[in-house]
């Protein structure tokens, strides 16, 4: 059975960069950030086109925000997604209004399967999926994993870690929680956010970039779908956290013994 | 005022020590709302644990029904929000757990809440309060304001201590409502990190490795058993499936504090140190003078994991 395959993709700072609080606390400092697709998201991505390969069917990415974002649903469409759909916002969001745009996408477009990350990495929310879910009254199954290493035979052959029933009608999850590693099967349609363990992203080739050029991206504006677009998490103010001091370096493992034994008295 | 209510987690018929820190920032949102203080727990066959945890104090809502056995989100977001309605609470938390991080977001969508995901503190009083959270994995804290009438959080457990057991708190049953065979999820299987190590959040001392042990973790775990302390790894040895993903210490695994943290072959990168730089002690080993870990460690030794943690074993005896 096709499968049809909704994922997000959002713009987010590289985690990589450097991230520094403005003096005056309003936000980050840009300037010589880079940005890039959130890489749970990226995740999402792979995994559905690995679906998308066992099942065929439709790869979908939609991404929320400013022009920018653009250059995400590109990246996404250069890993090898169908097309995109960007909803125009250039406010700031939340998880609540994310959501709630989300779900205009999906009754719109009535994918199988919505595939989200399982976290922004910038907001570091972790809720937009199960927002989702309960918004659709559909099934969801968090932080996707699988049961073999990110090194294993199943990974260089690119399987997909969710496994969807031959019918079409039901995906089997494997997911990490705390003191082990759970297994759900959710009825579809149904939302699910992937962990990191989850896939290898692939990289775009070059066709893949030039491909993605000529790939459809359909702008929505956000303010046409209907949904209150106040964010309901405000932030009033930023600051760096406490900063730690490194300390010393030791010479030796009987420096270090000493040092722990009576200085910090830790051992 | 705002009546606040923590949902408290048990396994395998214990209550989980992160809700009784859970219970503690619940106590301290009481305080600065003026409101009533409730917990409440899901599952089934839960009498010993709601009992522990009303001898904390606190009036314990329980739940318990074959349905809510496993903690799928759609069967328990139901209840809580339910449970939250009933006892006019307008402030819903939990510990900052797999499972609460997997329901409380239903429960905020069914309260038309907004939510705070990992408050580490709150700031101002009654309708000024404001949640204290890290972002962008922690080099970032922002003073967040949910403008909901109902306003959902998780608390990382690190931040705030457990709640003693003091007085005596009510048990009340709490109605379940939820059509078994409506669900859309079904609990197929678990598979257990059985150890006889503590816990990584509870522990005093944890030893962690990571891509420097190559795959090797038996000096990271014979330090680890030798100091009664549990292990961490970095998100490159999971990965790599050297080590159960349980173990994972950072960002987006878990979030330690212990007296003693002893990184061994870990480079030190941004998405680790978020998960253990409210350590009281870091060691960091390493054979890279320059590996970032050094800027936040303690004491640094430069040096091969291999000979230097059997070293440090036989001479911390
Ligand atoms: C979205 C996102 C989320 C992430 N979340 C997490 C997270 O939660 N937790 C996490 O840990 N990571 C996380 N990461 C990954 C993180 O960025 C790093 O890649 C990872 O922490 C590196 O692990 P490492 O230090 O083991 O490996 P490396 O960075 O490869 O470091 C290995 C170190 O071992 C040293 N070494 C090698 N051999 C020896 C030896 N014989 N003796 C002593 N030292 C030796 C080397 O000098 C080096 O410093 C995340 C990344 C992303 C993008
Ligand atoms: N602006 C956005 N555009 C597209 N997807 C988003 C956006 N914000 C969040 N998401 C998705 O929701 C997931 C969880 O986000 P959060 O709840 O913000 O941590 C992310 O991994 C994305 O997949």
């Amino acid at each position: 059975m096709p499968l049809k395959l909704l994922v997000t993709a959002k713009r987010v700072e590289d985690p990589e960069s450097r991230i520094q609080v403005k003096p005056d606390g309003t936000g980050i400092v840009t300037e010589g950030v880079n940005y890039k697709l959130n890489p749970f998201d990226e995740i999402a991505v792979e995994e559905a086109l690995r679906l998308e390969e066992q099942h065929g069917g439709e790869v979908v990415v939609v991404s929320i925000g400013g022009a920018r974002a653009v250059t995400e649903l590109r990246a996404a469409l250069a890993m090898g997604a169908d097309r995109g759909i960007h909803v125009r916002h250039d406010g700031p969001l939340d998880p609540v209004v994310v959501s709630a745009l989300l779900a205009k996408v999906f009754e719109q477009e009535k994918p199988d399967l919505a595939i989200l990350g399982k976290q922004s990495i910038d907001d570091d929310q972790n809720q937009a999926g199960q927002y989702l879910a309960e918004r659709l009254g559909l099934g969801q199954a968090t932080f996707a994993s699988k049961h073999d290493s990110l090194e294993s035979e199943a990974e260089q052959k690119r399987l997909p870690g969710l496994a969807v029933s031959a019918d079409g009608t039901r995906v089997t999850v494997v997911r990490e929680v705390d003191g082990g590693v759970e297994t759900l099967e959710v009825r579809l349609p149904a939302v699910v956010t992937t962990d990191l363990r989850l896939n290898k992203p692939r990289f775009a080739s070059l066709p893949g970039i030039m491909k993605a050029k000529k790939k459809e991206i359909r702008e929505i504006p956000a303010a046409s779908l209907g949904v209150d677009l106040t964010p309901k998490v405000a932030v009033r103010k930023l600051a760096a956290p406490p900063a730690r001091k490194g300390g010393v370096k030791v010479a030796d493992v009987d420096e270090l013994v000493r040092k722990l034994r009576d200085e910090a008295k830790a051992v | 005022m705002a009546n606040v209510l923590i949902v408290a987690e048990q396994h395998a018929g214990h209550l989980r020590k992160a809700s009784l820190h859970a219970l503690s920032a619940g106590r301290e949102l009481a305080r600065r709302t003026g409101g009533r203080l409730a917990a409440a727990l899901l599952g089934s066959g839960i009498d010993a644990a709601a009992a522990e945890l009303a001898a904390h104090g606190v009036e314990v809502h329980v739940a318990d029904a074959a349905v809510l056995e496993h903690p799928l989100a759609e069967a328990w977001a139901p209840v809580v929000a339910d449970l939250a309605r009933a006892t006019g609470s307008t402030l819903v938390g939990a510990a900052a757990t797999a499972v609460a991080k997997d329901v409380l977001p239903r429960v905020a969508a069914r309260l038309e809440a907004g939510m705070a995901t990992e408050v580490v503190g709150f700031g101002g009083e009654g309708s000024d309060l404001t949640f204290r959270r890290p972002m962008w994995a922690g080099n970032v804290l922002a003073e967040v304001e949910i403008t909901t009438p109902v306003k959902v959080f998780t608390v990382r457990p690190t931040e705030f201590a457990a709640a003693p057991r003091e007085g005596q708190g009510e048990l009340r049953r709490a109605p379940v409502a939820v059509d078994a065979a409506s669900l859309r999820t079904r609990h197929l299987g678990f598979v257990e990190v059985k150890s006889a190590r503590p816990e990584l959040t509870e522990a005093r001392t944890i030893v962690a490795g990571g891509r420097g042990t190559k795959g090797d973790f038996r000096p990271v775990e014979a330090l680890a058993d030798a100091l009664g302390a549990a292990v961490g790894a970095t998100r490159a040895a999971v990965d790599a499936g050297w080590v159960p993903n349980d173990w994972q210490v950072g960002q987006t695994g878990k979030v330690v504090a212990p007296e003693l943290y002893v990184a061994a072959g870990i480079s030190g990168a941004i998405q680790h140190l978020a998960g253990m730089k409210g350590s009281r002690v870091i060691v960091a080993v390493n054979k890279d003078p320059d590996a970032p870990i050094f800027q936040i460690a303690d004491y640094g030794l430069v040096a091969d994991l291999f000979p230097a943690l059997p070293e440090l074993q036989a001479k911390l005896r």
